[in-house]
This record gives C-alpha cells, sequence and structure tokens, in this order.
C-alpha cells in the first residue's frame, strides 16, 4: 500500500518534470556526458538561457494553436 | 495479424453498443429532455471505435508505419529540441500546443443552428479529416526530419504552391490574431473583474520571468505553482477590486481595450521571450490542461440537460443573428477546431517529430490528440446548449439586432421564438455579477456561462460568480499568449518575406528590422481587431467567417500535401484517405467563400452588402442598423476589405490545390520525373511501445532489452 502510493507520486513527479520540460537540462547533461565526453558540460543557468535563445531565434518552436 | 478472441469482440460489441445508443437518442429524440450524457456516449464510443480500427488501418495498412525504423529525435538526438520524448510525455505536450480557443469557441457559436448539426461535424469530421491530417502530417514530417508544412509544399509539390502556401499562412495567421483579440476585447469589456485579473497576468508572468531567469533557473513546476497561487488570488481579488473605487479605473470601453491590446501585442513581442512569453505560457499550460479536466469531470458529474433545439429555425433559414448563411456550408467553417483544423498542421510538422520515439506512435500523438481536442469541443457545446436558449442569443447577437436594454432585447429574441423576460436577463447578468450580457458575442462569454452553471451544480451556486470569470480568464490567458507567440511567428514569416527583397531583413536578430516587423504585424491584427469592435453589423458576425474560411483553407493547404504525398510514396491506391477529406474541405471552404463573396443576400455577401449600403449613401439614407453616416461608410469600407481577402485567400488556395494536383498527374503519368525527399532508412536501436498501454509482446522486448549489455 505505502509503496504503491510512494510509486504513484514518483509517477506524478515524473510526469510533471517531463511535461515542464523542468528535466530538460538533466537529459542535456546525459547526452552531452554520453555522446561527446570531451564536451564541456554547461551550467543549468547557462543551459536554460541557451534554451531561451534558441526560441528567441525561431518562434515556430514552441508555437502554440488557436 | 492475430484472430479476435471472445473477449476482445464482447467488449468492442459493446463499446459500439454505448456509441450507437448515444447517437439514436441524440437523433431521435424531438421537443423533450435530453441529457448531455447521450451526446457524451456519442463521442466516446465513436472515438474509441475510430481509433481501434480506422486509426490502426490507416497507421499499419496505408502508412506502413516501421518500428525498426529510427525516427530524427533518434538519429539527430542533441538533448535539446530533438529527442526521444515517452510517448505519454509527447502526448501531453502535443495536447497542451493543439488545444486553444478555438475548439472552445467555434461550437459555441454553431449552437445557434442546434446541437445536432454541431455534434454531428465535431465527431465524423475528427475521425474522418481532422484527425487523419494531423496523423498523416506528422508522419511525413517525421519521415522528414521535422520539416515544416510550407518546406514541405515547397519540396514536395513545387516553389509556385509552396509561395502561395506560405503567403496564404501568413494571412490565416493576421485573421487568427484580430479574431482572437475581438473575442477577449468582447469578454473584458465593461468588465472591471475580468480586466482587473487579466491585467495582473502581465506582473505574475514577469515575476515568474523572473524567478526562472535569475533566482532558480529551470525550476518550472514550482514556479508554475507559485504563479497559479497568485493568479487565483488575481481573481479572488478582482470582485474586491470590482466592488471599489478602483472599479471605474478598470472599467474599460471595448476601443480602449482595442488600444491597450494592440500595444501589449507589439511590447510583448519585442521583449526576450523568457520575460513574458515563456513563463505566462507555463501558467496558460497549468490552468488549460487542469479546467478541462475539470470541465470533464464536471459535465460527466452534473449531467445537465439540453435545453436548446436539435436543429434550429436558423439552420434552414440562414439568418440567424450569430453569423449568417446556412447550414451547409457555415456549420462547417464556424466549428473548425475541434474537428478540422489547419492550424494543427503546423505543430504535427515542426516540434512534435523531432521528439516522436517511434513511427508507430504516431496513431497515439497525431490521432489521439485530435480525438482528445474533439471532445474539448463536444464540452464547449455542451455548454452552450444547456443554457436557456433565450439567454443564449440575446448573448450571441449584435446590439445592431437585439438593442441595447433589457426590454427590448427580451421582445426581438422571443419574436425568434425563445422567450425570455427582462427580469431573467437582467438576473442572468447579475448572478455573475457583470453590468449586462447583452451582446456579449465571440463565445468565450457564453461558454463562461455554461461553465458557470455546470460547476455550480458540483460546487454550489454561490460561486456561480467566481467559475464564471475563472472561465473567462482561462480564456484570455491562452489567447494572450496566443497573441504574444502568433505575433512572433508573424513576424518570423515575414522577416523572411522582405529579406528576399531588402538584405537586412533576413538577419532576424536586426533590431531596427525586428521592431518594424513586429509594429506591421500588430498593426494588421490590431486593423482587423479595430474594425470588428467598430463593425455597425456586428464584428464577430463579420469577421468570424472568414476566420473559419481561413483556417479551413490551411486544412486544406495541409490535406493537398498529405495526399501529394500518398501519392508520391506509391500509396496511390490510399489516396483517398486524405482526398476525400480534402475534397469536402475544399468543397465547404470554396463554397463559402464563393457565398460569401458572391451572394445576393446583404446578410451574407460582402459585396452585396456593400453595394446596398453605397446605394443608400448615395441617397443620403442611413440604413439600420447603422446609426448615422459615418457608420455607413464604416459598412461600406469594412465589407469591401473583408471581400477582397475571402477572394485572396480562395484564390490562393486553389493555386496550391491546383498545383498539387499537377504534380499529382504527373507522378502518375511519368513517376521518374517525381522527386521524394525522404530521410534514409537507419535502423533503430530504441524499443518503445506504440500505444498507451503497452501489449505483451511490447513488455517482452522491453524485457529482453533491459537484459542485454548496453551496447551503444
Amino acid at each position: 500500500m505505502r509503496s504503491a502510493l510512494r510509486r504513484a507520486v514518483r509517477g506524478v513527479r515524473w510526469y510533471v518534470r517531463e511535461l515542464t520540460d523542468e528535466s530538460a537540462y538533466d537529459r542535456y547533461v546525459t547526452h552531452v556526458r554520453r555522446d561527446h565526453p570531451q564536451a564541456d558540460v554547461p551550467t543549468r543557468r547557462e543551459f536554460e538561457r541557451m534554451r531561451t535563445d534558441r526560441q528567441e531565434e525561431d518562434p515556430r518552436q514552441g508555437f502554440r494553436c488557436c | 495479424m492475430r484472430t479476435a478472441n471472445v473477449r476482445t469482440t464482447v467488449i468492442w460489441t459493446l463499446v459500439a453498443l454505448v456509441g450507437a445508443t448515444g447517437w439514436a437518442v441524440l437523433a431521435l429524440a424531438r421537443g423533450e429532455d435530453v441529457s448531455a450524457a447521450w451526446m457524451v456516449a456519442a463521442a466516446l464510443g465513436s472515438y474509441a471505435i475510430a481509433y481501434r480500427f480506422y486509426a490502426k488501418f490507416i497507421a499499419y495498412k496505408v502508412l506502413k508505419v516501421d518500428r525498426t525504423r529510427a525516427t530524427p529525435a533518434e538519429r539527430l538526438n542533441n538533448g535539446i529540441d530533438f529527442h526521444p520524448t515517452d510517448r505519454r510525455v509527447l502526448l501531453g505536450h502535443h495536447f497542451a500546443a493543439i488545444a486553444g480557443a478555438g475548439p472552445l469557441v467555434g461550437p459555441v457559436l454553431a449552437a445557434q443552428m442546434g446541437y445536432l448539426p454541431g455534434t454531428i461535424w465535431i465527431i465524423a469530421g475528427v475521425v474522418f479529416a481532422g484527425a487523419v491530417q494531423d496523423m498523416v502530417v506528422l508522419f511525413f514530417s517525421t519521415r522528414r526530419d521535422g520539416r515544416s508544412l510550407g518546406q514541405m509544399a515547397r519540396e514536395e509539390i513545387g516553389p509556385f504552391g509552396g509561395a502561395a502556401a506560405l503567403i496564404a499562412a501568413f494571412a490565416i495567421m493576421i485573421i487568427l490574431l484580430g479574431v482572437l483579440a475581438l473575442v477577449i476585447v468582447n469578454a473584458l469589456a465593461q468588465s472591471p473583474w475580468g480586466t482587473f485579473s487579466i491585467a495582473m497576468t502581465i506582473p505574475i508572468a514577469l515575476l515568474m520571468g523572473f524567478y526562472l531567469r535569475v533566482l532558480r533557473p529551470g525550476r518550472v513546476s514550482e514556479v508554475s505553482l507559485i504563479g497559479v497561487a497568485l493568479l487565483l488570488l488575481a481573481l479572488i481579488a478582482g470582485r474586491w477590486v470590482a466592488e471599489s473605487s478602483w472599479a471605474d479605473t478598470f472599467t474599460l470601453a471595448p476601443s480602449t481595450l482595442v488600444v491597450w491590446l494592440v500595444a501589449y501585442g507589439f511590447i510583448a513581442s519585442i521583449l526576450p521571450v523568457w520575460m513574458l512569453l515563456a513563463p505566462r505560457d507555463y501558467l496558460s499550460t497549468f490552468m488549460k490542461i487542469g479546467t478541462i479536466l475539470l470541465l470533464a469531470l464536471g459535465v460527466v458529474i452534473a449531467l445537465p440537460t439540453l435545453k436548446m433545439d436539435a436543429v434550429t429555425d436558423f439552420a434552414s433559414r440562414g439568418n440567424g443573428p450569430v453569423f449568417a448563411g446556412s447550414l451547409f456550408p457555415f456549420v462547417f467553417i464556424t466549428i473548425a477546431c475541434g474537428a478540422l483544423s489547419g492550424f494543427h498542421s503546423l505543430i504535427s510538422s515542426g516540434t512534435t517529430p523531432k521528439m516522436i520515439q517511434k513511427e508507430t506512435q504516431v496513431r497515439m500523438i497525431g490521432y489521439g490528440s485530435m480525438l482528445m481536442e474533439s471532445s474539448v469541443a463536444i464540452m464547449a457545446l455542451v455548454a452552450a446548449s444547456i443554457i436557456d436558449p433565450g439567454l443564449y442569443f440575446a448573448m450571441n447577437a449584435p446590439s445592431g439586432a437585439i438593442g441595447t436594454t433589457v426590454q427590448e432585447a427580451s421582445r426581438v429574441v422571443s419574436g425568434w421564438g425563445y422567450s425570455i423576460s427582462p427580469d431573467d436577463l437582467a438576473r442572468a447578468a447579475e448572478r455573475v455579477e457583470e453590468s449586462s450580457l447583452l451582446s456579449r458575442t465571440g463565445g468565450a462569454p457564453t461558454l463562461a456561462i455554461g461553465v458557470s452553471e455546470i460547476f455550480s451544480k458540483v460546487t454550489g451556486g454561490s460561486l456561480r460568480a467566481f467559475w464564471y470569470h475563472f472561465a473567462i480568464m482561462f480564456e484570455a490567458l491562452f489567447i494572450l499568449t496566443a497573441l504574444d507567440a502568433g505575433t512572433r511567428v508573424g513576424r518570423f514569416m515575414l522577416q523572411d518575406m522582405l529579406g528576399n527583397v531588402i538584405k537586412p531583413f533576413k538577419n532576424i536578430s536586426w533590431k531596427p528590422g525586428l521592431v518594424i516587423t513586429s509594429a506591421l504585424v500588430c498593426g494588421l491584427w490590431g486593423y482587423f481587431l479595430w474594425v470588428g469592435v467598430h463593425e455597425p453589423l456586428g464584428g464577430i458576425n463579420q469577421l468570424f467567417p472568414i476566420f473559419g474560411i481561413s483556417n479551413q483553407l490551411l486544412a486544406a493547404v495541409a490535406l493537398a500535401v498529405c495526399t501529394t504525398l500518398l501519392v508520391k510514396s506509391g500509396r496511390l491506391k490510399w489516396a483517398w484517405i486524405t482526398g476525400i477529406p480534402l475534397v469536402w474541405d475544399a468543397t465547404v471552404t470554396l463554397t463559402a467563400s464563393w457565398q460569401k463573396v458572391f451572394s445576393s443576400d446583404p446578410k451574407v455577401g460582402f459585396f452585396k452588402q456593400r453595394s446596398v449600403f453605397q446605394d443608400a449613401i448615395d441617397r443620403g439614407e442611413v440604413l439600420p442598423p447603422a446609426k448615422n453616416m459615418d457608420d455607413m461608410h464604416t459598412v461600406v469600407t469594412n465589407s469591401t476589405v473583408d471581400g477582397v481577402l475571402t477572394a485572396v485567400l480562395a484564390l490562393l488556395i486553389v493555386v496550391v490545390i491546383a498545383d498539387a494536383l499537377r504534380v499529382c498527374v504527373r507522378h502518375v503519368r511519368r513517376p521518374a520525373l517525381s522527386t521524394l525527399s525522404e530521410a534514409p532508412y537507419v535502423e533503430s536501436k530504441l524499443v518503445a511501445p506504440a500505444g498507451l498501454f503497452p501489449t505483451r509482446e511490447e513488455k517482452e522486448e522491453a524485457r529482453h532489452e533491459v537484459g542485454t549489455p548496453a551496447g551503444g
């Protein structure tokens, strides 16, 4: 019972983090460490700035519908 | 293929029976109370059958989705925009991107013809056209590294058709923004409560933006919780403001709101993304998903009774006050999003294909999300059909038709056969703490009344006014986001087009170019907004049909691209899958355009309207609903602009369809001349289920994958 509840809470937390892209940084770090072990890993602050800058450059990313 | 076992057969027979019963009750009930439960049953039953059988058939027999083929997310994974995303997360992403004000507004307006035509079109349209379009575009874009619809049109049809598609998309974007802005203006005018709470969303978003940029970068969930809490506080505070001495400051006339909105749109679109756009988007996504879930629960728990007629007389006579024209073709363009929406093809190509894990998931993401959006449209139709029809017409008819007092409105609406007393009209406004509900056109206030009706059945009537403003805030919030995001996309298109002529514009971060193009885009939609607010014949009445036509024309472009691709990729015998929806959509939309341009009924045809009013001006007469000569000249100018615009849009789309047809015919005659720009096959190393729930084989496969040592 307790473990089922804990699993549910963990599931919801995972889903919310993924849906809001809060997990984007962790994902990026994993990606860089695995595929480009030589490259520097940006800090979270640098990474989030890079992400909004990219959206600035191409507003079609993340466009919302009517 | 496995043979169906007994359990599956029994389950699907039951699902079919539920759907069929819903349809039967809706179709046969006349003059008696029908519960909204039947509408829900018809919808869900049909969706389930369509998803299980038709979508599966299209995915596996027509598109031949290949689970061994790596998607762009896997091949081009850069950890940012290209990355394999869990299918359940991507479903949420995609749904949040396609669902907006459209599916909520269109069905409300279409309810003037009764609930039955709308229900049939929303369900049949999504099953055979809308969801098919979304899924097929998603599939083809996935095969092309996430190319946008415009790029696919250029590459697969040709530069001519591609350019026409691009110009059409730009014009459509402008009209969309103008009409959405008009919806908010009509909802917020003379409403201090609504105006205050919406105004508060700006400082709240700025605060969230600062938090995410400076204090705790990337902590989206916590900042969203703070934002939503502040938003609810702003909503409650709205009531205090409306009752205080500040009320006058926030009681704005429509023309003042126009100025504020255009200024907001311009400033928001030149500010950095992190300041306003991104945090506001988090807020509106949270509110959107939350409210839609609440509404679904509310409808299921309250199971309200439909009070609107199944089919009203306006359907055949074509003289409805909300929008003019008869059932065919106007119901089909009024309900765009929710049944078939061209805008979705912009999401299905571009963002989502870069994140999808497996080709086999296009059914769940493309078709599934669109079914969800369609169910939102059904809920909006329920909300509009459960309120008193007399109130519905008093809220949605322009003031030129029903006057400005409750007595006059009651008399006119009763004359249409929907009796409602002046007292009832006044009380309806009082109960939601608004000064008046007359001519609150645009759909949002009507929806809010329906939502407050449903929610207060669950929570008790004392919260009615709160729920009304909650619903208004929820719609206004994502319309404001759309204004900001849409202005940026429009600017991007304009920079691209101008860049071909004046070089510096090509550099999208060149500041003067950015400011000039932003101002141009805001000026263009601001023009339509201004016109809509000052239109003596009613802005929504005049402009909503153009919005519907333009959205459906964009769908025609998307379906034309899909059909061309089906033909060129050797699926000629299946070209009808998107070909029939294309023919239907083109017929409906071009008929509507034709009528809007050439009809001899001055309520429908723009040029006839122009000549009637011009002749009156020449005779020195003032025709109602115009009140003076200025109004008369306004009508003449507006109908000329509207008529020319409708004609140009229709011509552009005819060009695209003709060009697509030319390419298809050439391919059938001489296949060697065609080129297909599909990304080459690369074998996939990922293992992921196709549907929401993994099948036994997929679970087995996943377990096997975990068991083997990780390769690469």
